[in-house]
């Protein structure tokens, strides 16, 4: 096993995989720029070095900088956490070159999910089903017609270098067909100067699922079941859940055994992820998105309902310790929704909202997990993600999970900058929500909906005493705080000074 | 101490006092005396109890706005002294005369998507502000003439640092 591991990552994550290090007593080197110096993570670890400016590339991007710390302090082994460098082959084989073991994949399994064309012919090869369509160009309007038969209406035409929803076209019908085409067409042109389009099958309200692998580097591939992952806003996810309302045993046995297989031709080591869109009509047909290969967000949730510790089983995969259990051990018990809490305004148009946190109050109690990286007193600098904790509620079902996580939520309060925690209540409490009706443009339309709050009198009434009440006693506080010993100044006098009377 | 509190468009008028000496409050709530004890047990987060009945309420304080959380429900709060000339002043300006468009957060200006003596749209973006690895428009609050750009683009900006002046 491992002496010493770095951790090349910041915020919650890095004090995540610190606490694994601590319960398997692994000393825990952290890394820290110059915004980061009393971050939790360096607060937490046993170890901690500068690697300069607070601009990522200059520090936590920066491969030689870690190496270089990370074979002056010692450490064996080094735990990328997720994004920054955790998916860069480049690092990954600079480890490999140093002697130092990275927690993760190989870099050529790494490179081989990074290019979208080569993943996907290696997983045809495999038998993974993708989304049906023309992976080319279309070279004329009969070869559109041609194709949208046989897979069926609808259908969605899109630019072959295209983005933003540009040279996009819902097609539901032949007749739609040529029109939209040339539509399509033109507006590619114009967009990107490249006219070429695709033709795919339309998934209408599509679910984005993604399933757990862990492999080891003895050839054990296992799957440690789905989260749903479909409540995202602009492609960020802010809830996650598992088991998925959608997916029954059948299913996850299904994708499970496909997510293995994508796994087993990408010769995947360690956690990864497949990510999955899916169908919601009755035949629930599932398409391979992409395979991150790294420790995801949202594992509190899997690890909450299998009882596993998935940072700690990557780092004995990593050590070369074969996986403990085999498939059929694997058993999903209960149900867990996490909940992502980031530095914004949900108020005003989620503008991020970095600052000093003056007062941290947190949740707990049964059932209730928090994966955070703050404090009261911290800064959250304006030069990383906004991501401050994981607010994750467990229970013996769905219905009880939100109930705890509904009951928490009221806990929780961070003050002096403004965070998303309003969001969460409004989802709980919809309707959709808790029928499990959710997809990918789910949030953007519950946020679209007007907010219809019932009369909430005496609790505005009490707001208003409140909103008074703190106004007194801060000019106590400052009365008392700003001048010791000396004579209370006289309020009027103040306010008439600061509205320029004296 | 008499203030004017709206709460999500209701204006209610308090008339609150603590005899710092005892700790005892005395408020009247539109002129109705109500029974009240309150404490702040941290900062923004204040204990009251009325009539018996206990909240919890926090405070979210930002350049632009007030928040007032009673339990799980947020509400937008503004205080004003009936008898302060700063808000005599600022309700006579409402929505007349120049305004002001200040950063919502400390970040990066990225670039300006208008220049100065444009005329612009209420809600069409004007300058672009980076933070947290986003970039966040940041949008006129009328429509008007670009009197004044007033930073410069790749500047690092305060939250309520104003970027611009429409008229």
């Amino acid at each position: 096993m491992f002496k010493k591991i770095l951790i090349a990552n910041r915020g919650e994550i890095a004090v995540r995989v610190i606490r694994s290090c601590r319960e398997l007593g692994i000393l825990s080197a952290a890394v820290y720029s110059d915004v980061d110096r009393a971050g939790l993570h360096v607060l937490s670890a046993d170890e901690a070095y500068s690697i300069g400016a607070a601009a990522a590339a200059e520090s936590y991007l920066n491969i030689g900088k870690i190496l270089t710390v990370a074979k002056r302090c010692g450490a064996d082994a080094i735990h990328p956490g997720y994004g920054f460098l955790s998916e860069n082959a480049k690092f990954a084989q600079a480890c490999a070159n140093a002697g130092i073991k990275f927690i993760g994949p190989t870099a050529a399994s790494m490179e081989m999910m990074g290019s979208k064309t080569r993943a996907r012919q290696e997983m045809e090869k495999a038998g993974v089903p993708f989304v049906p369509g023309t992976s080319h160009g279309l070279e004329s309007a009969q070869q559109a017609r041609d194709v949208a038969a046989k897979i069926g209406y609808p259908v969605m035409l899109k630019a072959a270098s295209g983005g933003g929803g540009k040279g996009m076209r819902l097609v539901g019908s032949e007749q739609e067909l040529q029109p939209a085409l040339e539509a399509a067409q033109s507006e590619a042109g114009r967009a990107f100067g490249d006219g070429e389009v695709y033709l795919e099958k339309a998934i209408l309200n599509p679910r984005h699922i993604e399933m757990q692998v862990l492999a080891d580097e003895h050839g054990n591939t296992v799957y440690l079941g789905e989260r749903e992952c479909s409540i995202q806003r602009r492609h960020q996810k802010v809830m996650e859940e598992v088991p998925s309302p959608l997916v029954d045993a059948e299913l996850r046995r299904r994708m499970g055994e496909v997510a293995v297989r994508v796994a087993q031709a990408a010769h995947y080591h360690n956690a990864g992820t497949v990510e999955f869109l899916v169908d919601p009509t009755l035949e629930k047909n599932f398409y391979f998105l992409e395979m991150n290969t790294r420790l995801q967000v949202e594992h509190p949730v899997t690890e909450l309902v299998t009882g596993l510790d998935l940072v700690e089983l990557q780092i004995r995969i990593a050590a070369g310790e074969k996986l403990p259990f085999r498939q059929e051990d694997i058993l999903i018990r209960g149900h867990a929704i996490e909940c992502r809490i980031y530095a914004e305004d949900a108020d005003n148009n989620f503008f991020p909202s970095p600052g000093k946190i003056e007062t941290l109050m947190t949740p707990a109690g049964p059932g209730i997990r928090l994966d955070s990286g703050v404090y009261a007193g911290w800064t959250v600098p304006i030069d990383y993600d906004p991501l401050l904790a994981k607010l994750i509620g467990y229970g013996q079902d769905r219905q009880q999970a939100i109930a705890r996580l509904t009951r928490a939520l009221p806990e929780y309060f961070v003050g002096g900058i403004k965070t998303n925690l309003g969001l969460f209540r409004r989802i709980l409490e919809d309707g959709d929500f808790q029928s499990g009706k959710i997809d990918t443009g789910y949030l953007d339309r519950l946020l679209a909906a007007k907010v219809g709050r019932e009369d909430m009198g005496v609790e505005k009434s009490v707001a208003a005493i409140a909103a008074a009440v703190f106004i007194v006693l801060d000019s106590t506080a400052n009365q008392t705080a700003t001048k010791p010993g000396a004579a209370a100044e006289s309020s009027w006098k103040r306010t008439a000074r600061t509205e320029g009377l004296s | 101490m008499i203030y004017d509190v709206t709460i999500d468009g209701t204006t209610f008028r308090l008339d609150l006092n603590l005899d710092r000496a005892t700790g005892r409050w005395r408020c009247l709530v539109n002129g109705r005396k109500v029974e009240l004890d309150a404490v702040l047990p941290l900062p923004d987060v204040l204990s009251i109890l009325i009539e018996g009945k206990a909240w919890q309420v926090r405070r979210e304080r930002l350049a632009s706005s007030l928040q007032i959380w009673v339990g799980d429900q947020s509400y937008a709060a503004e205080v004003s002294d009936p008898r302060s000339l700063r808000n005599r002043k600022a309700r006579g300006d409402a929505g007349k005369g120049p305004r002001h468009l200040v950063a919502p957060m400390p970040g990066k200006v990225v670039r300006f998507l208008v220049e100065e003596n444009a005329a612009v749209e209420a809600g069409q973006g004007v300058v672009v502000v980076e933070a947290m690895k986003m970039q966040n428009e940041i949008k006129s609050p009328k429509k008007g003439i670009v009197l004044k750009l007033s930073v410069s683009e790749g500047a690092a900006v305060n939250a309520g640092d104003v970027l611009a002046i429409v008229e």
